[in-house]
């Protein structure tokens, strides 16, 4: 038996979180460090992943399959596509930066009363962690039930992480509030946004239960690979009510934790309230989840439904890119307007996805990762800015890049590359999607430029209110960006340009999943793929 | 009249078909297989002599042996169990014991050894003595001095004084397993209403001996007599219109008759055998009596109260070894007795699912007492698992075996986390005074957490894994909408879990909020055996799900 690298990628974040969470209260640092590095060791693991992952190879790749639960029919079994292996790339990507940026954020307050027991820092990268293996595992999970479970199960330390551990009040100079009243409605704030996040993906994710459920009655197995094989060589047919429940099921589930307009109120106020480093967490890893699981499960197992329900999902996903993009050019709170800019942006990759074009898929494949490196950028900046001057309201700022240059300018780039400009790698995504979209729907294909228009109003808004102008008093000596700062924000940066100007390394990696998934879709209903003629 | 006057009168009476042969010969001799009544037989003699120690062992001895004598009691029937299953008897050589009283299958087994699991760990926080703090130099344990003495008088103040303990706790609580042993093995109804008595009394007697809010407790044990003692009458009256339709009170004999196989007609019963309406109104009264100890809507009035009166340690005995003989009576009752009667008691149960499952869920949303919102908790609970008895499949036996045992160990460790925690007047229980528990000792409130999140049922805790296996049976069984309703009861339910870890770790403790007493080895070892059952059934419940597969069988 070959080495478990997929298990392994999982097990060791896993592993992580415990000893994290074993250090002493006193040995605050080492927890840190030996959170980074259980974090690296896994980007490493993934690394490998990703270099022995055969484009042109099998679909599923790397495979592992395990006994599990043989009384319901659940079987312990992992693999990567394309998409999968990508995203695994990305998560394993992103959390050492997410650890290094949160490197303060659950420190213990001055104030704090001496507890032996009491270790926020502890717990936070301990989560973070946990987070980390469960939304790994979730990435190469091929078993529906194995699926759900980690679906559910990475909502618990996520819940704590909103929850624990908030902005943090500014440092002495910067004091603008006083401490005790406001110290508590934040307190009462951050644990409304938690029970808010719990609450929305806890309905979803039991409704999905009862399409799990479902669906194993109809199928008798939980093995994703069995039952689209069963699917398509007509040994498995549903009845069609039936098939359009079970997606129905399915789909709520992952347009809740996308999220899709109406389901998306959670996402603001969660990312609102958490620190930079835990949005980050939330959209650009833990949200990805469900665009990911409608490529895999809802195409995969449901194709009729998917197709049925395909005009109402468009819609919904244009009103999010719309109705997400108006919004944040309202917003007077800097991560609010980050956290609408998402769901916009969650929107595109909705539709992407749902264009059922090769360009379509492959964009919203690759909006997964550049959405995910650019919002970090962008939201992990922010989040530096926030700490120096302890408030997430816009109008607190002004002529920031007069005092921080190269804070402002990082801010920038983040921001561009939000709005896909040419040359960032959001940029080849978001064409990608509206290239798919148009060529199959060319008025919601039109109407969806839009988003563009406005991300380009409210991220420069953005940057005109805080960064020039005259600067204000309370940041005159607001200090630059500091050494562990820049090491965060650089490489993502990098990855933004290099994505940009070469990304064909992804493309290679993700067309053959995508060409899978669709032939999926498709075998049933033979459609032109491209309207060429049009 | 002679003693040997009376004695032939007796026989020749017992045997009328054959005068003049000497009758004394033809008395069948019942046969009792002592062997597979072993578990019952351990126990009950165990709190005989229990009682017998309370009379002749000196006080200051009288703890550490009761103390030692429950706890070997209960392990050597649980032996006794294993040893039986073993042998076979839950699967290959399933079995109606003594004269047809005692049914010896999967399910009887299985649930005997969950009970006495469950009752080990119970008599454990029973026996806590370090949580009160010592009164007049005598540790203490939640049970009260004495329980003749009148509260807040001069006779309690003295008993208190002289460092008296209810060592009597013991010995009740052995025959309220004694009877909760028996109630899911009872093979005809007058075993079944015999051991639901000898459940039901010492549990009405324990609820009415906490130490402290005694009049509380007292209420809550005159609320749960008098309510059990209706439900009681309602399965008796059940009890007797069946006998009217059937001729018999054999589960198996009823059942034939229901199914139509047996003719013969009991000439004292001509009018009435074979009577519907007897038979549905029967079965009815009979379902409500059970309905009522499982705690299900519209029969779970009393289940707040008596949760919260309760001593804790007692409200989990309950809430976890009651809640397991009673479903396990109920399956046994609807599967083996009234299979026949299926599409009359399928709508009936569909309707009582539904309101249990919302019900619990929905009215927990405004307790603001953690015991009473355990108890409407488990009221919702009830729902769940009764979601699987009504699937009428093997599958569905299983699950609600797995279901019980899972949930079991689940609320045992949560009511032993409530009674850690404690204020100037004993155990706090108000919401309220959680707040910031996380902050204060987050062991103890990280443990709080997981019995929450397996009560809500998320995965990789054993809460989840049971409520798949009921979901799934009733799926399987053609309940899809049970299922849908079950999982917007789940989500409901979540809320108020969420809530209490929200108020432990997400609010500012209060300055004078309540300490976490160290409990001793014991309470602990009930803790981290809750804990561990809890992560094991989440993680890798195979071997268990296995288990309860094979003892999916009842034996008719």
């Amino acid at each position: 038996m070959s080495f478990p690298l997929l298990t392994a990628t999982a097990a060791l974040p896993a592993l992580g979180a415990i000893a994290t969470a074993a250090v002493p209260a006193a040995r605050r640092t080492a927890a840190k460090w030996l959170a980074l590095l259980f974090s690296l060791g896994t980007l490493a693991l993934a690394v490998v992943a990703l270099v022995r992952f055969e484009p042109g190879g099998a679909r599923y790749q790397l495979t592992e399959s395990h006994a599990w639960i043989a009384e319901f029919g659940v079987r312990y079994e992992l693999g990567v596509d394309g998409i999968g292996v990508s995203l695994l790339a990305l998560t394993a990507l992103l959390v050492p930066f997410v650890i290094l940026a949160g490197w303060h954020d659950a420190d213990p307050l001055e104030d704090a009363r001496p507890n032996r027991r009491w270790r926020p820092t502890q717990g936070f990268f301990a989560l973070i962690l946990a987070v980390e293996a469960m939304v790994i595992l979730s990435f190469e999970a091929t078993d529906v039930f194995l699926f759900y479970i980690l679906f559910e199960a990475m909502l618990i330390p996520m819940y704590f992480l909103i929850g624990g551990f908030g902005d943090r009040a500014a440092p002495a100079q910067f004091a603008a509030k006083a401490a005790g009243a406001g110290d508590e409605a934040a307190a009462t704030q951050r644990s409304y946004a938690a029970v808010k996040f719990l609450l929305y993906n806890l309905a979803g994710g039991l409704i999905m239960l009862a399409a799990v459920i479902g669906l194993y009655v109809v199928a008798g197995t939980f093995s994703l690979t069995e039952i689209a094989e069963a699917r398509a060589n007509g040994s498995l047919s549903m009845a069609t009510n039936t098939e359009r429940l079970l997606f129905l099921g399915f789909f709520f589930a992952f347009a809740v934790k996308a999220p899709l307009w109406p389901l998306h109120t959670w996402l603001p106020n969660a990312m609102g309230e958490a620190t930079a480093p835990v949005a980050v967490l939330i959209t650009a890893v833990v949200d990805k989840v469900g665009t990911f699981a409608m490529l895999r499960f809802c195409l995969q197992l449901f194709p009729e439904a998917s197709k049925w329900a395909t005009p109402a999902i468009l819609v919904l996903a244009l009103i999010s890119i719309v109705y997400g993009a108006l919004l944040a050019v309202g917003q007077r709170d800097m991560k609010r307007l980050i956290a609408y800019a998402s769901i916009s942006h969650f929107g595109f990759i909705i539709m992407g996805i749902f264009a059922m074009t090769s360009q379509g898929q492959s964009g919203a494949t690759l909006y997964m990762i550049n959405h995910g490196i650019s919002t970090a950028a962008l939201m992990l900046v922010a989040g530096f800015l926030i700490s120096r001057r302890g408030s997430r309201l816009i109008a607190d700022y002004g002529g920031v890049q007069k005092v921080a240059p190269v804070l402002a300018g990082t801010f920038l780039i983040g921001g561009l590359a939000t709005l896909s400009l040419p040359g960032l790698s959001p940029f080849v995504s978001e064409f990608l999607v509206l290239v798919g979209t148009f060529s199959r729907y060319p008025v919601i294909g039109v109407i969806a430029t839009l988003g563009i228009v406005l991300a380009a109003l409210y991220v420069l808004v953005l940057y005109q209110r805080t960064m020039t102008g005259p600067v204000k008093a309370e940041i005159r000596t607001m200090p630059d960006l500091r050494v562990r700062e820049l090491v965060v924000v650089a490489p993502l940066i990098a990855l933004l340009l290099f994505l940009g100007v070469y990304p064909k390394p992804l493309t290679q990696i993700v067309d053959p999943a995508v060409e899978h998934t669709l032939s999926d879709v498709q075998k049933t209903d033979p459609k032109p793929e491209v309207e060429a003629a049009r | 009249m002679s003693v040997t006057a009376v004695h032939s009168l007796w026989t020749t009476t017992a045997a009328p078909g054959s005068p003049g042969v000497p009758a004394i010969d033809r008395i069948p001799a019942p046969t009792i297989e002592y062997a597979q009544l072993a578990p019952v037989l351990i126990v009950v003699g165990a709190a005989v002599l229990g009682i017998l120690v309370e009379a002749f062992v000196p006080r200051k001895g009288r703890y550490h042996a009761q103390l030692f004598l429950s706890v070997v009691a209960l392990a050597a029937a649980f032996a006794a169990v294993v040893a039986l299953a073993a042998g076979g008897y839950g699967t290959t050589k399933k079995h109606i014991a003594a004269m047809g009283a005692i049914a010896m299958d999967g399910p009887t087994l299985f649930l005997q050894g969950t009970i006495l699991l469950a009752s080990i760990v119970a008599v454990f926080t029973f026996a806590e003595r370090r949580l009160d703090p010592e009164a007049h130099g005598n540790r203490v344990d939640s049970f009260v001095a004495q329980a003749a003495a009148v509260p807040g008088g001069e006779g309690e103040k003295a008993a208190v004084k002289a460092g008296l303990t209810t060592t009597e706790v013991f010995p009740l609580a052995l025959f309220a397993v004694a009877g909760m042993l028996v109630f899911p093995a009872a093979n005809d109804l007058l075993t079944l209403f015999i051991a639901l008595e000898v459940l039901s009394l010492p549990l009405y007697l324990l609820c009415a001996l906490a130490r402290r809010k005694r009049l509380m407790s007292q209420e809550a044990a005159v609320k749960y007599f008098l309510l059990g003692a209706f439900s009681s009458a309602f399965l008796l009256f059940g009890i007797a219109l069946l006998y009217g339709y059937a001729g018999s009170v054999s589960y198996a004999r009823i059942a034939e008759v229901i199914g139509g196989s047996v003719q013969s007609v009991d000439p004292a019963l001509a009018d009435t055998m074979g009577n519907d309406a007897l038979l549905l109104i029967g079965a009815a009264l009979i379902l409500m009596g059970l309905l009522f100890k499982v705690g299900a809507v519209p029969f779970h009035m009393w289940t707040p109260d008596v949760y919260q009166g309760a001593p804790t340690p007692v409200t989990g005995f309950m809430a976890a070894a009651t809640k397991v003989a009673a479903f396990g009576a109920l399956l046994r009752l609807l599967y083996v007795v009234l299979p026949g009667l299926r599409w009359d008691w399928r709508p009936v149960m569909w309707a009582v699912v539904i309101v249990t499952m919302l019900g619990g869920a929905i009215v927990a949303i405004t307790q603001t007492d953690i015991k009473r919102l355990l108890a409407y908790s488990s009221i919702a609970h009830a729902g769940f698992i009764l979601a699987g008895v009504i699937a009428a499949t093997p599958d569905g036996v299983s699950s609600v075996l797995f279901y019980l045992a899972a949930y079991s160990f689940v609320t045992i460790g949560a009511f032993a986390v409530v009674t850690l925690v404690r204020d100037a007047g004993g155990e706090a229980t108000h919401l309220s005074k959680w707040a910031g528990l996380g902050r204060r000792s987050p062991l103890v409130a990280a443990v709080f957490a997981v019995f929450l999140l397996a009560f809500a049922g998320i995965p990789l805790t054993s809460g989840f894994s049971g409520k798949f296996a009921v979901f799934k049976a009733a799926a399987d069984g053609g309940a899809g909408v049970l299922v849908v309703v079950g999982v917007i009861a789940s989500a409901i339910a979540a809320f108020f879990y969420i809530r209490v870890i929200v108020l432990m770790f997400f609010s500012e403790p209060k300055p004078e909020g309540p300490t976490v007493a160290v409990p001793s080895a014991l309470t602990t070892a009930a803790i981290g055996v809750g804990v561990v059952v809890t992560l094991v059934l989440g993680v890798a419940p195979q071997y268990f799900l296995e288990l309860a597969g094979q003892a999916g069988g009842f034996v008719r």
